[in-house]
């Protein structure tokens, strides 16, 4: 995709996540001013941004942990996320992997995977829930892409950190989203690990639009998708990685500290 | 994708781990004691050394529904993390309704002979019945009562508390308040609900009289079987996805919310049937010891449900049974023999569980066993270790 492409401003209704002029403000900090952010159905987009340019707090208001103080928030062309809360935004297919791998240590790989298998979330409906033969099949072929199948029975808890990260994409997978947020993915594991994150990435976006946040320069460049600059809220500038390495504001603001 | 399908064992949370096997114990020992305890104490002679007389049978029934109001506090603050401060005002509500319902059938036997009002109502002057009294002379209506009022109070609580997302500490404090206020209210004359007596001098339930032995028995018998069933109920609960949602809940609450789930819906479920649980301990407990009266609403008292929970095992549901039955055996003990020193051996036991059994007594058990193959390392983190209180 080139640099004009991401620049440009599409329509809402061609947009899978659409984001204009958002501003949050914690006690007079802004860590949105008028942030400006379209991904089209089926894009695969790096954020990058030095820390505290608003990269968390963005996938915050597009989950609904925070509530924008002003501007638009549009999903899927036409959906309005700053009325909805968490779990109805989460229904609505957009999944999010947090910075710090987050899975539910005292359940086995596999009840992580059960966990998050898409399906009716109400309260009823886990009391009865039984996995249907498709479901068990669905929950193997993610174990196999996350290179989980021996450790199913295994408590998450006692994973090591990159395999942490995968089962929470694994979940992430499961559930089935249309887009997916990833922040930092590549965050403290080793070179292998991160190589083959990569690819799983890579993989993913086949069928899903997907949003990566990361720090990792190396990671982004062998993503080989468009960038995002974030700097104090709002961005800073678009385009191929090279292209936004040798920005002249980026390498001042970030790259060249 | 593979054909063979390789199951891993499913090891269930944490301490679960003993699954069925101490499940079938429990509901095997309970189920005994129904049958065992009525024969040894009415079947057997009175000179006989295995003869059990009423007065044990009384207080183990007593026991046993302190164990129900503990599994009730372990299932909501051992899977869920929702630490209540305030379940014994379930317990006492649950308890209030039975006794409403044991004055009416006193009828015209009170000491003042009134056959519509209770004594206490015909000592302050009162001319008729308060309308929150009607019904009560119906069993069946009564039986309602105990699971609906706590249930109800519960779900206007919970309701505020879980959609404003109130948790931790919060949670607790406030539901000590609740606790706290039913007590202040409950001691007020004209509630009607007997002020500072309470409710008491029950004379027969269901036209059984409560004095007599075979009609304890009956109700030790009961009590265990309730228990069991209750028991069960809260291990299904347990191993459906349900309940591994609420352990998420407890682990990782704003991870559960991204992954879609409705987090108060599900804590409003478990909590109000948490309270229904403890009303029917209520329930059961009013008849086997007489009265109820405010100060079963005391703050100490839920405080002292959470140290038994705590004792025998938290997260684990056996382990709140045991707590229950073994800490208020060793308080009959205590104020039997040193009465002074119960509260001194109540905080000490409490703190040393805290400090060197943080997963109770069955934790401890489980440690035991799993250390007996020497090889295998400690490398599943148990269910009571966790991130968040």
């Amino acid at each position: 995709m080139s640099t004009a492409a991401v620049h440009a401003r599409p329509e809402k209704h061609d947009t899978i996540l659409y984001l204009d002029g958002v501003s949050v403000s914690f006690d007079g900090f802004k860590a949105l001013n008028r942030l400006s952010l379209y991904i089209v159905a089926g894009e695969l987009r790096a954020i990058i941004g030095p820390n505290g340019a608003g990269k968390t707090t963005m996938m915050d208001v597009v989950t609904g942990k925070t509530r924008p103080d002003a501007g638009e928030v549009f999903f899927n062309g036409g959906i309005d996320l700053t009325r909805l809360d968490e779990a109805r935004i989460a229904n609505l297919g957009i999944g999010r992997k947090f910075q710090k791998p987050t899975v539910f240590d005292n359940h086995t790989v596999l009840d992580n995977l059960e966990l998050a298998i898409a399906g009716d979330r109400g309260v009823f409906a886990s009391l009865f829930f039984r996995l249907s033969g498709e479901q068990r099949d669905r929950i193997d072929a993610v174990l196999h892409t996350i290179s989980l199948t021996a450790d199913s029975g295994r408590l998450a808890g006692s994973l090591s950190h990159g395999q942490k990260q995968w089962l929470e994409i694994g979940m992430l997978l499961i559930q089935d989203p249309v887009l997916l947020l990833i922040d930092e993915p590549a965050a403290g594991m080793t070179d292998a690990e991160t190589e083959a994150t990569a690819v799983l990435l890579k993989e993913i976006v086949k069928d899903h639009s997907v949003v990566v946040v990361e720090h990792d320069m190396a990671f982004v460049r062998s993503l080989g998708c468009p960038v995002t600059v974030l700097h104090e809220g709002h961005v800073l500038a678009s385009g191929t990685l090279d292209a936004v390495q040798a920005n002249q504001q980026v390498i001042e603001v970030y790259l060249g500290r | 994708m593979t054909s063979t399908r390789s199951r891993a064992p499913r090891p269930l949370a944490g301490g679960l781990l003993a699954g069925s096997g101490a499940a079938a114990a429990t509901i095997g020992l309970l189920l005994a004691a129904a049958v065992l305890v009525p024969v040894l104490n009415l079947a057997v002679a009175a000179d006989s050394p295995v003869h059990m007389p009423t007065w044990v049978v009384s207080l183990v029934g007593k026991y046993l529904t302190f164990a129900l109001l503990a599994l009730s506090v372990d299932l909501i603050w051992g899977f869920c993390g929702i630490l209540s401060l305030g379940h014994g005002a379930f317990f006492a509500l649950g308890g209030y309704a039975i006794g409403m319902h044991l004055m009416r059938e006193i009828g015209g036997r009170g000491v003042y002979g009134n056959p519509l009002l209770p004594d206490f109502m015909v000592f302050l002057n009162w001319s008729e019945l308060p309308w929150y009294w009607h019904g009560f002379d119906s069993f069946p209506f009564a039986l309602l009562m105990v699971v609906l009022v706590p249930g109800l109070l519960a779900f206007v609580f919970g309701w505020f508390a879980f959609r404003s997302r109130v948790t931790g500490v919060y949670f607790s404090i406030i539901s000590q308040a609740l606790t706290f206020a039913l007590m202040l209210a409950f001691f007020r004359n004209d509630m009607g609900f007997g002020g500072n007596n309470g409710l008491t001098d029950f004379k027969d339930v269901l036209g059984f009289d409560l004095q007599d032995d075979r009609t304890r028995a009956a109700l030790f018998a009961l009590t265990a079987v309730v228990l069991a069933a209750a028991y069960f109920c809260c291990r299904l609960i347990i191993l459906s996805r349900l309940g591994k949602v609420l352990v998420a809940v407890r682990d990782a609450e704003s991870r559960v919310r991204f992954l879609g789930y409705r987090v108060e819906y599900y804590k409003l479920f478990v909590f109000v049937f948490s309270a229904m649980l403890a009303g029917i301990a209520g329930a059961l407990y009013v008849p086997q010891v007489g009265i109820i009266n405010p100060s079963e609403f005391a703050p100490a008292n839920s405080i002292e449900i959470v140290i038994w929970v705590a004792i025998g095992g938290r997260g684990t549901l056996h382990g709140a049974i045991l707590g229950a039955i073994l800490v208020n055996y060793l308080k009959t003990w205590f104020t039997g023999a040193i009465p002074e020193l119960w509260l001194f051996a109540l905080g000490g036991l409490f703190i040393a569980v805290t400090l060197l059994l943080p997963t109770g007594i069955v934790g401890l058990a489980e440690h035991l066993r799993r250390r007996r193959p020497p090889a295998t390392g400690d490398e599943t983190p148990h269910l009571a270790r966790e991130t968040a209180p």
